[in-house]
């Protein structure tokens, strides 16, 4: 793509 | 839902629910804020008229051809159709315990939200037979869980780290009976933390927290002793000490920042220079009248300087790993499951403290607010209600995160800061929120510039 990057491939214990 | 930002000469675009990160030119950036699904197959021509002025027709077509292809491959502007998880919110086992083992302190440190160690209830140290009481309570409670958190939590635990090893040592004793594995971790203040205390530290607790804020004047500014001088030449080659003994253990040194240092990343870099490469530096949280206290005045400087701190690590870590800091650890290809991403950290229901008293309250923060005492270990008394109520907290609960872009990755914020300091654990606490939501904007940029530079 030339407009975009997309940066990743997502897929959504108890400091 | 899409949120785009411009942070460090970058055009940024999360895909909400999704997960979905863009890096896009400045056409992209501009031509999202004029075309939303249902999408034609054509970029709409007063579109194209409107944004014509600054660039190229046929660009703008492209563009819109490619932001079209991303729609349909549920990458960009995708639905929501999480509250389906919602449902399997329900009431866990007891996972995790936090251990009030001291309600005593040797430092005063000005910000402290457990009253200088003692949570409001008076000075007193937990025995044996409550820390045993304890260990038994998770052990029935804790249904086919295989793996046991318990943290020592005070006050500062090194006062009583006598019960500390007693507590450690039964617990251990009672794994292979139950087929269990405890996890321990410990915090400390490190005035107290000698060699012998290092020594049981790093054979038997998976992560310990040692509390720091910085700098030198920084640090003795807020974390006095008793007699008022500061903690910083004492515990700062103990600390050292500790971490050089613990190999590839986990730890962090911890810190807090306040209206006092606006200019945190200092500290964060400071730390890092004496060694230490496990860093997290938080914003205080306490009532607006402090004279500490971060309010609505100061989030400009605190965003500024995120920024200037996200800056910072880059440049750390430019050719290789130097330096974590915790609040810029983010997983943008995986992650938790949906549930955990809807209901966050587990109080009162996975997760639960316990006083010196054998009290029991959804989570350490909790503390001291009777109206969510749950129980206690001696009297044999457990409020499900109370636990039941938390299971079912989540972001599809808490009106203000149905619509928040950040929603995944903060997954509710602090129900105890939204009790607190809201009166409703359902209520957020806003300046937590604007917090939350600029760290996580500098740990998208960091992984964005990562992705660039590979």
């Amino acid at each position: 793509m030339k407009h975009i990057k997309t940066i990743n491939k997502a897929n959504l214990q108890a400091a | 839902m899409i949120h785009k930002y411009k942070l460090n000469g970058l055009n940024i675009v999360l895909d909400v629910n999704s997960g979905g990160v863009h890096i896009v030119d400045d056409l992209t950036y501009d031509l999202l804020d004029n075309v939303f699904p249902p999408f034609d197959s054509k970029c709409p021509a007063n579109v194209i008229e409107k944004l014509s002025k600054f660039y190229k027709k046929e660009d703008i077509a492209s563009c819109y051809d490619e932001i079209v292809e991303l729609h349909k491959d549920k990458i960009l502007f995708s639905e929501d159709d999480y509250e389906q998880f919602a449902k399997y919110s329900v009431a866990a086992p007891v996972k995790a315990m936090c251990l009030h083992i001291a309600h005593d302190c040797n430092l005063r440190c000005e910000y402290c939200f457990a009253s200088t160690g003692d949570f409001g209830e008076g000075r007193k140290l937990m025995d044996f037979e409550t820390g045993r009481q304890a260990i038994d309570f998770l052990l029935e409670n804790s249904g086919d869980r295989q793996n046991l958190e318990l943290d020592f939590f005070g006050g500062e635990p090194l006062m009583n780290f006598d019960v500390v090893k007693q507590i450690v040592i039964y617990a251990r004793s009672r794994e292979k009976e139950y087929n269990k594995r405890f996890r321990f971790t410990i915090t400390t203040n490190g005035v107290l933390l000698d060699d012998d205390k290092i020594d049981f530290i790093n054979k038997e607790m998976s992560n310990v927290v040692l509390s720091i804020d910085g700098r030198k004047s920084v640090n003795d500014r807020v974390r006095k002793r008793v007699d008022g001088t500061g903690s910083y030449d004492k515990i700062i080659g103990n600390f050292k000490n500790c971490v050089s003994k613990r190999g590839d253990k986990e730890y962090y040194v911890r810190g807090t920042f306040t209206k006092y240092n606006l200019d945190f990343s200092n500290d964060v870099v400071h730390l890092y220079e004496q060694g230490f490469d496990q860093v997290s530096v938080e914003p205080v949280i306490g009532n607006p009248s402090e004279p500490y206290a971060i309010t609505e005045k100061e989030l400009a400087a605190v965003f500024s300087e995120y920024e200037n701190l996200a800056r910072r690590i880059s440049e750390i870590n430019k050719d290789k790993f130097r330096c974590n800091f915790f609040h810029f650890m983010l997983d943008l290809d995986q992650g938790p499951c949906a549930i955990k991403r809807l209901r966050g950290c587990g109080c009162g229901n996975e997760y639960i403290a316990i006083t010196p008293d054998g009290d029991i309250y959804p989570c350490h923060q909790f503390v001291g607010h009777t109206e969510y005492k749950m129980g206690n270990l001696a009297e044999k008394t457990f409020n499900k209600d109370i636990k039941e109520s938390f299971a079912n907290t989540h972001i599809y609960s808490k009106p203000e995160c149905t619509k928040c872009w950040a929603r995944f990755y903060c997954s509710g914020g602090c129900n105890a800061n939204n009790y607190i300091y809201e009166g409703d654990v359902k209520k957020v606490h806003k300046l937590s929120c604007e917090l939350q939501k600029k760290r996580l904007e500098c740990a998208i940029m960091l992984k964005a510039l990562k992705f660039l530079d590979e």
